[in-house]
């Protein structure tokens, strides 16, 4: 194997488990240490720079980092990275005189940003300070997108929306909120000199079988459903309700319905549980609230009887698989079951939809209807055009719409400056060693044997009452300090320097997990086979490094590095030293500018 | 040594051995000697052999002397028992523990000088006894515990970090253990664990007095230029003579090597030491070639390393004085006190 050029920023970038996997790129290791040592507001600030959202999405992120984390590699379960960012984002204080203060003055450009969805914040958030003057429109009475019209309110507290949308807003940003845009060339026309599209993916899939019509009265899409519940146009629902779906969309459904008169409320899937979309801590949520999910049965009909809805009737089916292993659902031949009920909610997907961008726009779409993007830079085939957030590839989540916004914003900047759009600027990085005596260093070394702790909850008597009521109650310091100290720190690498080695094995022999051999290089095949422990997991990179006196070649297998240290530690030379690497996505900005 | 002790988080594949243990039980607490150290590195050797071998780590009874070298028993097998001795008496104390207690496995640890200076005559007794047993030395030419000056392995012109040439002549542990008649003798080097592991193997499974001889530098006082017992100079004039394989039965072999390469010698318990020999002229079972051919290379300025003499039909000191199969501890009180009949019969023989 080559030799590792740990220059490469993605190289150490990628040992940080939880940044890589992170859309936005969030230092996630530094504003952990910074939680442990109760530096709340540090904590909070690294997150808002980064994700813009911390106290929305410490209680709602989809949270990619966490199965990524190394921890779950090493013990069982990953760090609660989600829930850490949350008490951050209570403990914080007053930050207000940490974010950029306008009025920043106007450098004569002006960009709309058609929906006030995080994607679209995020866009206005990053391009405000730089002295654009941005508008954001959108159809609702209230910004958020459907952080304000979807997610619940006992999962997520409007006072949490209120003050971080407001940090935009505040920054100087106008919004048109009521204000439906029907037309994307009178836009246009108004004289801005770029649009963001943050529109999101606004239809709910219906479910077309026989009765559908006629007890349409009871039949509600998931998501038009909590929109209304959400801006309180709907306030109950019938006794029995049947949930139509397997995704986030169906939990929040029925937890909802719990809350607003529903006592029998079931939640019906045509897969089998394992492979429903819900996150599994979503469907735990959802059982311990007292919903049965049921599985294996196909929705057929809807009864009714004189225009109201009396259930639904269900096949029966099994999974089978071919010989390739895909596989089918096949009816099983039983009887066909029917679930009385009072109402139906249907949340069986979402599609995007763009009746407002005229086709002649200059605006293409492909066959799946949605825009053809340049895949970094999202602009459209309109150059005045960018796209981001679940309008530019179809329904994500938050964390993914605020990393769309921070590149549709650089791609904006260097646009309205007339650079290449297309030249992207790498993140910026530093790498210091965090050497302070011969054993001791600059971050907490020692290796914690916690189990993740479990967020408290409300009791359910008390939340299941009212729908405002919210049901984790977060972690309290002193939990939030027990699971910041089970990160690994990884984002302090091992870094290696070959010309100082005498080979004396001590990284070997005190090594916890196995990670590093001195051995004849090769092929990365047959030298993954031949280490200290075998490398089995191919997504984690091996270290190689050459110029030893015996020319030998140290391999170290990134995988399960505890980033302990103890190799530096044993090493009489400092051939093997902790050094932090902090990564940061560049912004729009100075930084992302060629000129 | 370390502020923080060693993470019990381990691999996730790291394999048990037949008692379901993994290598990181038989681990010690963290070492305290200095970052870099030879000892550190047979410390792991000495893991990883009984780990391989399923050793029950109740049935190991480690005994060391004073010395950087002789602290080492903290550092592995924190499951077995201990002892450490006053400096140099580390063999007279093993040789009683063995008498006692004859069923357990005796790990003599210590250092060239706690083995070739003050304890030189302990040395030579267990050896001439045929005390059962493994005798390590972590030799690193230096007393690195008082902070470097020479020992007695300290090769003549060997220069210390000071620059003060050794003019006295070196004393060769292995060449004392072939001529007191060990049946096991070995050398090897703290930097050479694939070589190092086997020969620990080897010299558990072996039922006599097994020695062997660790080149082990000293990274604080015996790691620079001039030095003998260096990394670097050790790298450079090691000759190895053989690579040794064991094996716990006998199975065919599947690799081909070259025609009187390989040499099997099955041990009193089945086990199997295979001996891929690197210099094919040299026979391990020659006790005299053994001796001339070490002082001619030592002459030359090598450091010749493996297996050196095997005797695969040992006998012990238990042998020599026909002593009673059992541990004492286990002889009950009829054994103990035959009575006054067998009293006079013993009497009887000695009038
Ligand atoms: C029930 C439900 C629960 C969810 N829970 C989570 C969760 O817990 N965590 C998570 O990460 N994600 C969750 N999501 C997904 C997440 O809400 C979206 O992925 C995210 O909000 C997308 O952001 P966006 O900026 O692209 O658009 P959106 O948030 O969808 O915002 C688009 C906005 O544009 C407006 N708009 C649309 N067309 C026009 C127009 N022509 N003129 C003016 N305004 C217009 C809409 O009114 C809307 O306010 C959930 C989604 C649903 C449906
Ligand atoms: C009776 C007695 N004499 C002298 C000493 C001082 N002393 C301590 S360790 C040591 C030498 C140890 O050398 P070695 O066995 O080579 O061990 P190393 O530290 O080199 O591993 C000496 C002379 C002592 N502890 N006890
Ligand atoms: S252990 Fe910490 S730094 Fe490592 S992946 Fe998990 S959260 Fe990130
Ligand atoms: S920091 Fe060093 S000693 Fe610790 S697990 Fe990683 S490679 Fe091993
Ligand atoms: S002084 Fe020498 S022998 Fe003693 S611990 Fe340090 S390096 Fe090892
Ligand atoms: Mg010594």
């Amino acid at each position: 194997m080559k030799a590792t050029d740990v220059s490469d920023p993605d190289y150490f970038h990628k040992v940080v488990d939880c940044q890589w996997a992170c859309p936005a790129h969030t230092p996630v290791p530094e504003y952990i240490r910074l939680i442990a040592h109760g530096r709340h507001a540090d904590a909070y600030m690294i997150n808002w720079k980064s994700n813009v959202f911390p106290g929305i999405l410490g209680r709602t992120c989809d949270r990619p980092c966490e199965p990524a984390c190394r921890r779950g590699r090493v013990e069982k379960d990953p760090v609660a990275i989600c829930r850490l960012k949350r008490v951050a984002a209570d403990n914080k204080g007053d930050i207000a005189d940490r974010l950029p203060k306008g009025p920043f003055p106007r450098n004569g450009k002006r960009v709309a940003c058609i929906g006030a969805g995080p994607a679209s914040l995020t866009v206005a958030r990053d391009l405000t300070p730089l002295g654009y003057e941005v508008v954001v429109f959108d159809g609702d009475a209230r910004a958020g997108g459907m952080i304000r019209s979807q997610i619940p309110k006992f999962r997520l507290p409007e006072s949490v929306i209120d003050e971080e949308v407001g940090y935009i807003v505040d920054l100087g940003v106008e919004t048109r909120l009521g204000s439906y845009v029907s037309s994307l060339r009178s836009v246009l026309a108004e004289g801005f000199d770029a649009v963001f599209v943050g529109c999101g993916a606004p239809r709910g899939r219906d479910l077309d079988v026989p009765g559908r019509k006629e007890a349409a009265a009871n039949i509600h899409i998931g998501i038009d459903w909590l929109a209304s519940v959400s801006f309180g146009h709907v306030e109950k629902i019938g006794r029995r309700v049947v949930v139509l779906g397997g995704g986030n969309t169906a939990m929040d459904c029925c937890r909802t319905a719990r809350r607003l008169g529903g006592e029998d409320v079931k939640v019906i899937v045509r897969s089998g549980f394992e492979e429903m979309k819900a996150s599994p801590w979503e469907k735990e949520d959802a059982m311990a609230e007292g919903i049965p999910i049921m599985n294996f049965l196909v929705p057929k009909s809807f009864t009714h009887e004189g225009g109201r809805l009396t259930g639904v009737v269900f096949e029966k089916v099994a999974p089978k698989f071919d010989d390739k292993g895909r596989r089918s659902l096949v009816p099983t031949g039983e009887p066909d079951l029917h679930v009385a009920c009072d109402d139906v909610l249907v949340a069986i997907g979402q599609e995007n939809a763009f009746p407002w961008i005229e086709r002649d726009a200059g605006v293409e779409f492909d066959r799946w209807g949605l825009p053809v993007l340049g895949e970094k830079t999202f602009q459209s085939t309109n150059p005045k055009v960018f796209f981001g957030g679940d309008a530019a590839f179809g329904p994500k989540n938050i964390i993914w719409a605020v990393a769309h916004g921070h590149e549709a914003a650089i791609s904006i900047d260097r646009f309205l400056r007339g650079e290449d759009v297309a030249a992207r600027p790498p993140p910026m990085t530093t790498l210091v060693s965090q050497k302070m005596g011969i054993h001791e260093w600059a971050y907490d070394n020692d290796i914690s044997n916690e189990l993740r702790q479990k967020v408290p909850h409300a009791a359910p008597d008390i939340a299941l009452r009212d729908i405002k009521v919210e049901v984790e109650l977060g972690f309290d310091q002193k939990l939030a300090w027990a699971e910041a100290q089970r990160c690994l720190n990884c984002d302090v690498q091992t870094v290696f320097t070959p010309k100082l080695c005498i080979e004396c094995d001590a990284c070997v022999d005190i090594c916890p997990m196995d990670c590093i051999t001195f051995t004849e290089n090769g092929e990365e095949e047959d030298l993954r086979r031949r280490l200290m422990a075998p490398a089995l997991n191919l997504a984690q990179d091996l270290y190689v490094a050459e110029g030893l006196k015996t020319g030998r070649a140290m391999i170290k297998d990134e995988d399960v590095c505890l980033h302990c240290g103890l190799c530096a530690e044993r090493c009489p030379t400092g051939a093997w030293d902790m050094r932090k690497f902090y990564l940061e996505m560049t912004q729009a900005g100075q930084g992302c500018r060629t000129r | 040594m370390t502020y923080i002790t060693k993470p019990k988080l381990h691999h996730p594949s790291l394999p048990t051995n037949r008692l379901g243990y993994t290598r990181r039980d038989y681990e010690g607490s963290v070492s305290t000697l200095c970052a870099g150290c030879g000892h550190d590195s047979i410390s792991a050797a000495i893991i990883q052999a009984c780990f391989e071998l399923s050793l029950p780590p109740h049935r190991i009874a480690k005994l060391s002397g004073i010395g950087c070298s002789s602290k080492t028993p903290t550092y592995f097998l924190g499951n077995s028992h201990g002892f450490n001795s006053v400096h140099g008496r580390m063999p007279s104390v093993l040789t009683g523990a063995n008498l006692a207690n004859r069923d357990l496995i005796y790990m003599g640890v210590s250092g060239d000088g706690d083995s070739a200076s003050i304890g030189l005559g302990q040395f030579a007794h267990s050896i001439r006894r045929g005390v059962n047993m493994v005798y390590i030395v972590m030799n690193n030419g230096v007393y690195g515990l008082t902070k470097g000056q020479f020992s007695a392995t300290a090769d003549k012109g060997s220069k210390s970090k000071r620059g003060a040439v050794n003019s006295d002549e070196p004393i060769d542990l292995v060449g004392m253990a072939l001529q007191l008649g060990a049946t096991f003798v070995a050398r090897s080097f703290s930097g050479d664990k694939q070589q190092l592991v086997p020969l620990i193997k080897a010299a558990i499974l072996h039922k006599g007095a097994a020695f062997i001889d660790c080149i082990s530098p000293c990274v604080a006082f015996n790691n620079h230029a001039g030095s003998t017992k260096s990394f670097d100079y050790v790298r450079e004039h090691n000759e190895a003579l053989n690579r040794l394989d064991v094996i716990p039965e006998r199975q065919t072999i599947e690799v081909d090597y070259e025609p009187g390469s390989i040499e099997e010698v099955v041990q009193h318990d089945g086990s199997v030491l295979r001996l891929n020999k690197l210099a094919p002229e040299y026979d391990p079972h020659d006790r005299i070639a053994a001796l001339t051919h070490l002082q001619e290379r030592h002459a030359e300025g090598e450091v010749v390393t493996g297996l050196l003499y095997l005797d695969p039909t040992p006998r012990d000191l238990h042998d020599h004085l026909a002593t009673v199969e059992k541990p004492l501890n286990v002889l009950d009180e009829a054994e103990l006190c035959p009575g006054q009949e067998a009293l006079q019969r013993f009497n009887a023989q000695h009038r």
